[in-house]
Parts: C-alpha cells; sequence; structure tokens
C-alpha cells in the first residue's frame, strides 16, 4: 500500500478523516517554512502538501500566490524542497510535493522521482498536469513507487472521474468549487456531490477534498463524507499575519479536532 | 508604390489543415493541455464545438461576411520600392494587416470566437491584453454581438496605455487592472485563466494567440491563416510567382503563423519569424524565446519559453509590448524543431530604424511590432541580394506607437522632426522610451503578435 494510502486508511481506522496540511517551501524563508511543517506535523496533521514555489500559480488564489512570489524572487528550487521533504519524513508525517509541472519538467520528471524517493517522500500532487498528458510521471512514479495524486472537478464527467482515479495513487484530490485556492465561508454542497460520484467511478481510491477550508467545522462538514480534508490558504494566511509555527500549531489543533468529530462515513 | 487587386474571400470552406495538431492538440513534443482538470470539460466543449462549426456553411458564410463588411478583407499587398532600397535590392510586399477594422490582424480571430461564443451559448466573454490590441479587438466583437467583456491588463500597462483603456471602456467592456505576480502580459493570462475556471458555465475566454492549452492554438491559426492564403493568391498574381521569403514577427505568434501556414507546403519559400531581441539576446533583456529559450510548459502548453534553472518564468523585455511575452506558440516550436521555419532576433534599435525607415520612405507608420519584422527583410535581403521577393506581414499600424516613437527619437519638444533614414538611432533613448525593471511591458499598445 502507498505511503499516503497507508496514513489514510490508519485515520479511518481510528474512525476520522486525514488531515492534509500544505504550505510552500520559502515563506518566509525556507527555515521558517520547514519549522512551521514540523510544528503542524506535532500538532496532529497526518501529511504534509510541501509546495513547490511557481511564478506562475494559475490555480492558486491571492493568500498562497503573495506566499510563494516572494519564495520565487528568493531562488528557491527543488533543493529546498528536497530538505522539506526529509524534515517531515523525520517529524512523523508523510510528505507529498505539490507543483505545478514545469518546476518537475525542468529538475527533470526522472531525477525528480528518483530524487524525491531518496528524500523519503511518498508522491506528488499536479495540479496542471492532467493524466492525458503525465506519461512520463506515471513511468517514473511507477519505477520509484510513488504515489500521484490528480485532481478532479465538479465539472469533470464521469469518464474523466474514473480515468483520473484510475491513474492516480495515493488519493484522488477532490477539487470542491470551481475557482481557485482560498478560504470561503461555506465550503460548496457540489463537494459531497463530487465525492459521492468519484467514488462510484472508483470505489476503492481515497478522495481528499480541497479548496476552501479554514477551520475545524468546515473540516468536520468534510469529514463526514471525505477520507480526507485538505487545507492550504488558512495555514498561508496564518504565515503572511506573521503567527509562524504557534499560528499554525493553533490552527492544526482546531483542524485536528474538526476531522474527529464527524466520525467517518460508511 | 503600387497596390494590387486583391482576390475575393468568402469561399466557403476553411482550407486543409497541415498535418498538425493531433487530435489531443500536440504539435510534435509540444502543444497539449497543461491546465487544471477544472477546465478540461470547457476546452473539450470548446473543441467539439469548433469543429462542428468550422465545416458548417451558415457559419462560414457569417464570419466571411464578417470578414468583407466589416473587418474589411481582403486587405491588399502593397509593394514598397524605396524601403526595399535598404533591403539590398530584394523586392519587398507588405501584406497590410494594419487596414483591417481595429488596426492589426487581431480581429480576424476575435470574430472567430466571438461567433463561437455564441455558438456555444455564453453571454460572456473574457480576454487578456498585452496593452491594448487583442483588448480591444475582443470589445470591439463583443460590442458587436451584444456579449459582455471582461479584459484584464497588467496594472502598469492600463496607466501608460490610458487611450487604450479607453477605447475599450468605450466598446463596454470592463478593463481589470492585474495586480499580481509581474503585473505583466502572463500575470493577465494567469488572472483570465482564474476568472475562466470560476465562472466557466457562463464565460468563454478569447485567447489572443495561437498559444494556450489545445484547441486554441489550431483554432487560432485556423481564424489567421486567411492572412497567408490570401497573401499568397496576391502574390501569385502579381509576380507570377511565389516569394523567396515570408517574414513575420513572433511574440505568441498569431500573425506568423497566420501568413505562415499556406505556406507550408511550399518548400522552396523560407519561413523567417522575427523575435524581439530587445537590448540583445546575449543579455537577459530580451523576448526572443525560441532564439534564446528552452522547452518547457507555461500557459497551458508545452512550448518554448524563458526560464531560470527552477522553471520560474522570466520576464522578457521589449520596446514592443506586443511581443513583450516570455513563451510563444507550440506550432512555432514545432516548425522550428522540423526545420521548416526559422527564427532570428531583431532588437529594438533595430525595429526602430526600420519602422523609421518605412515612415520615411512609404508614408506607413507601422506598428513597433511589425517593424522587427522589417528589420528582418532589411538583413535578409542583404544576404540574399537582388532578384529576391521579400513578403512581409504588416502585422498593424503604429498610431498606438507615436508616443513611444516620439521618447525613443527624442521628438517630443521638437518643431523639426527628423526621424529620416540614417538618423542615429543608437543613440540612448530618452526616460521611458524602452522597458526598465519596473516598466517590462512598454508604454506601448500591442499585443502578443
Amino acid at each position: 500500500m502507498s505511503g499516503l494510502a497507508e496514513r489514510i486508511s490508519a485515520a479511518k481506522e481510528e474512525g476520522r478523516a486525514a488531515l492534509i496540511a500544505y504550505l510552500p517551501v520559502g515563506y518566509p524563508d525556507v527555515d521558517a517554512s520547514i519549522a512551521a511543517m514540523v510544528a503542524i506535523v506535532e500538532a496532529g496533521a497526518d501529511a504534509i502538501e510541501i509546495g513547490v514555489p511557481y511564478s506562475d500559480p494559475g490555480i492558486d488564489g491571492p493568500v498562497i500566490q503573495e506566499a510563494v512570489d516572494v519564495a520565487v524572487r528568493a531562488g528557491v528550487g527543488m533543493p529546498d524542497v528536497l530538505r522539506a521533504v526529509r524534515a517531515v519524513a523525520d517529524a512523523g508525517a508523510v510528505p507529498v510535493v505539490m507543483s505545478y509541472w514545469n518546476p518537475i519538467e525542468r529538475y527533470g520528471v526522472d531525477r525528480f522521482a528518483a530524487d524525491l524517493a531518496a528524500a523519503g517522500g511518498a508522491g506528488a500532487i499536479t495540479p496542471d498536469l492532467i493524466p492525458d498528458e503525465a506519461a512520463g510521471w506515471i513511468a517514473a512514479s511507477d519505477r520509484e513507487g510513488l504515489d500521484r495524486v490528480f485532481l478532479v472537478a465538479p465539472s469533470s464527467t464521469d469518464a474523466r472521474l474514473r480515468s483520473t482515479a484510475d491513474a492516480s495513487r495515493g488519493f484522488v484530490y477532490v477539487a470542491s468549487t470551481m475557482g481557485v485556492t482560498g478560504a470561503r465561508d461555506e465550503v460548496s454542497d457540489a463537494a459531497q456531490t463530487l465525492v459521492a460520484r468519484t467514488r462510484e467511478a472508483r470505489p476503492d481510491i481515497a478522495l481528499c477534498v480541497g479548496l476552501g477550508v479554514s477551520n475545524g467545522a468546515q473540516a468536520a462538514e468534510l469529514a463526514a463524507f471525505a477520507d480526507g480534508v485538505i487545507v492550504g490558504s488558512a495555514y498561508v494566511r496564518v504565515m503572511l499575519e506573521g503567527r509562524g509555527a504557534d499560528g499554525v500549531r493553533a490552527l492544526t489543533e482546531d483542524l485536528a479536532a474538526g476531522v474527529r468529530r464527524a466520525g467517518v462515513s460508511a | 508604390m503600387t497596390t494590387t487587386s486583391p482576390p475575393q474571400t468568402g469561399e466557403l470552406s476553411l482550407p486543409a489543415r497541415p498535418g498538425w495538431p493531433d487530435s489531443s492538440g500536440h504539435f510534435g513534443a509540444f502543444g497539449g493541455r497543461f491546465v487544471p482538470e477544472a477546465l478540461i470539460a470547457a476546452l473539450d466543449e470548446l473543441t467539439e464545438a469548433y469543429e462542428a462549426m468550422r465545416v458548417d456553411p451558415a457559419f462560414l458564410a457569417e464570419f466571411a461576411r464578417l470578414q468583407r463588411d466589416y473587418t474589411g478583407r481582403p486587405s491588399p499587398v502593397t509593394e514598397v520600392p524605396k524601403f526595399a532600397e535598404h533591403c539590398g535590392g530584394a523586392s519587398v510586399l507588405l501584406k497590410r494587416e494594419d487596414l483591417n477594422h481595429t488596426g492589426s490582424h487581431k480581429i480576424n480571430n476575435v470574430l472567430g470566437q466571438a461567433l463561437l461564443t455564441r455558438r456555444i451559448g455564453k453571454q460572456r466573454v473574457i480576454a487578456e491584453t498585452g496593452a491594448g490590441q487583442h483588448g480591444v479587438a475582443t470589445a470591439t466583437a463583443a460590442a458587436l454581438m451584444g456579449l459582455s467583456c471582461t479584459v484584464y491588463m497588467g496594472e502598469e500597462d492600463t496607466r501608460r496605455q490610458a487611450l487604450n483603456v479607453a477605447r475599450m471602456r468605450l466598446l463596454g467592456a470592463e478593463v481589470i487592472p492585474v495586480t499580481t505576480g509581474s503585473r505583466t502580459l502572463k500575470d493577465a493570462i494567469n488572472e483570465a485563466f482564474r476568472d475562466w475556471v470560476t465562472n466557466v458555465e457562463t464565460t468563454n475566454y478569447v485567447f489572443g494567440t495561437v498559444a494556450g492549452p489545445h484547441p486554441f492554438p489550431a483554432m487560432v491559426r485556423d481564424f489567421q491563416r486567411v492572412i497567408g492564403d490570401e497573401a499568397r493568391v496576391q502574390v501569385l498574381e502579381r509576380e507570377g510567382r511565389l516569394p523567396d521569403a515570408v517574414l513575420a514577427c513572433v511574440g505568441g505568434g498569431s500573425n506568423a503563423i497566420g501568413i505562415f501556414t499556406a505556406f507550408v507546403p511550399d518548400e522552396g519559400v523560407r519561413l523567417v519569424g522575427l523575435e524581439a531581441g530587445g537590448d540583445g539576446v546575449d543579455t537577459d533583456r530580451h523576448a526572443a524565446t525560441i532564439t534564446g529559450g528552452s522547452p518547457g510548459v507555461l500557459h497551458g502548453a508545452r512550448s518554448y519559453l524563458l526560464q531560470d534553472e527552477n522553471g520560474q518564468t522570466i520576464e522578457s523585455h521589449s520596446i514592443s509590448a506586443g511581443l513583450d511575452y516570455p513563451g510563444v506558440g507550440p506550432e512555432h516550436s514545432y516548425l522550428h524543431d522540423i526545420g521548416r521555419a526559422e527564427y532570428r532576433a531583431v532588437t529594438d534599435s533595430e525595429a526602430m530604424e526600420a519602422f523609421a525607415l518605412l515612415c520615411r520612405t512609404e508614408g506607413i507608420i507601422p506598428a513597433i511590432e511589425s517593424a522587427h519584422a522589417l528589420a528582418g527583410a532589411m538583413k535578409l535581403g542583404q544576404e540574399l541580394g537582388p532578384d529576391t521577393l521579400l513578403l512581409v506581414n504588416l502585422s498593424g499600424r503604429g498610431d498606438k506607437d507615436v508616443e513611444t516613437a516620439s521618447r525613443w527619437f527624442g521628438l517630443g519638444d521638437r518643431e523639426e522632426v527628423d526621424p529620416g533614414p540614417g538618423l542615429d538611432t543608437d543613440q540612448q533613448p530618452t526616460e521611458g522610451a524602452v522597458s526598465n525593471d519596473e516598466a517590462v511591458a512598454g508604454p506601448e499598445a500591442g499585443e502578443q503578435a
């Protein structure tokens, strides 16, 4: 079983959804971002989505873009990301890299897969890479035994839900709303519908929901029907506000309580 | 100068395509779709609707009518003998896209995409614009067809291009200044994609060039190929032969693909794309994507781009905002790799010299974008010598560039204006004439060509 699937399954056995937290490497600097990731792990997150800074983050909203712009300008690159991967693995959570495709292609997809596996990474989430274009990554991740997480969206057809889930390993990233990343007051009903549709297309892979989750109450709502809850912009906002490791620890405690409140759907 | 009587457009079919892209939008190793899954349904819908539309006689008749009665097609071909004296004795013909309604080739594409928008039943269009040309064209088509229109434009450009912002607003469009990232064209594209992914049920994205995810590169090519289809007939009619070379400026590359496509099967015709060399390709201030870049993924497709060792997009620099883009359409990358087209860089200085020369010798003020192609003709003519025939795509008119040119030549406060041939274009331009670190997009209107 893959690193991510194993952890999500363990959470399920505890009667809860998994908590996956996103932070980009390099905001406010590499060391501080890694320290924040470790703090999140210590406070109870199951996996860290380790963001590779990118100059043109097309699916991200203003909060994440503001932070990654700083990292891009500072020249943060894959070696820094791999350092974060090792730190998260050492702290006891599952590290999964989140990267737009070009930084991986530029680094070299085979080299990326080998180095990620060597650093203890579980795999990668690729928001602008669809399975149709992913032959190189699918081969490399198979070779290194890495998870590969593709996204589904409310606009995905049933056929694409199936083919995307079939190409995924670890979990499927269920993008809860049509739109960019960023905290929302309400997590759309579309999330529940999409989880149900994806589960019907492919019953045996974990489904984690992201886009818009910012607090424990929302996490509890999602945990009622999803296998995992992904929180990104809310963490980045804490970092942008300068609340650092203490801030992300407090947010994690709220979210970790949330994913335990709802219990797990049948 | 002489002007030919052009052929009639309006034949009710689009000509056969070259053997690319494949059904999933790949031009060899380039192109494809590198976008969030959320956009795939919309791209599929667009592809399907477009493939049906392009063989629908009712659409083709409407498209031909608009090209004729609204745009003013066919555009003429003009011989420019006095300019050609500076091209090594070659004969030079200009394809006059500058005479189209709205002043450039951009209208060819937006009319097609606006008709497609209506066909798929969406009421709103969005567009990116570097500094105005595609934005104005889209706002124009939206007004014509009763669509609501939002244009994303780098904040810096909205300030410098108050005139084009006003044009778009007069036409009823909403102009949104983009303040993210580098606040340039590439960020305007990012914002437009964000809008699209959020509002895709009601909104169509009218993309301005032959870049972006499939089907945009192929679709925009189909809408722009009228340039070369007309020009090939026009040149044969007046010269009894094909040109030795066809030249066009390349930013995103839509005017170049537009004029190249008809000539791709003519193996004896050299296809030459002129990229913006800025201060020089050996400096870090240029926009010569193929000449000075490397393959990667940007804005939904694999193509050449300007990037650093981490895969971050490098900001481009050019006096021409329309060429000031760090990417290029995937078909150009493919034509480069298979050796069917060649790409060269023209510096700001060389382009402005050609700009001044055409003004003075022929009474035509070209867009600075198009002046890059003219500079390419001056060089290529010298290389090929007399008796060669060069066809240059004059993709747009230069009214929008008057302020930039005045600053470049230091004409602003003078009564005596002398930007004639032989003027010293190597002089340091006055402040604001060329892009600096804060003013990457330059103060002139234009668009990825």
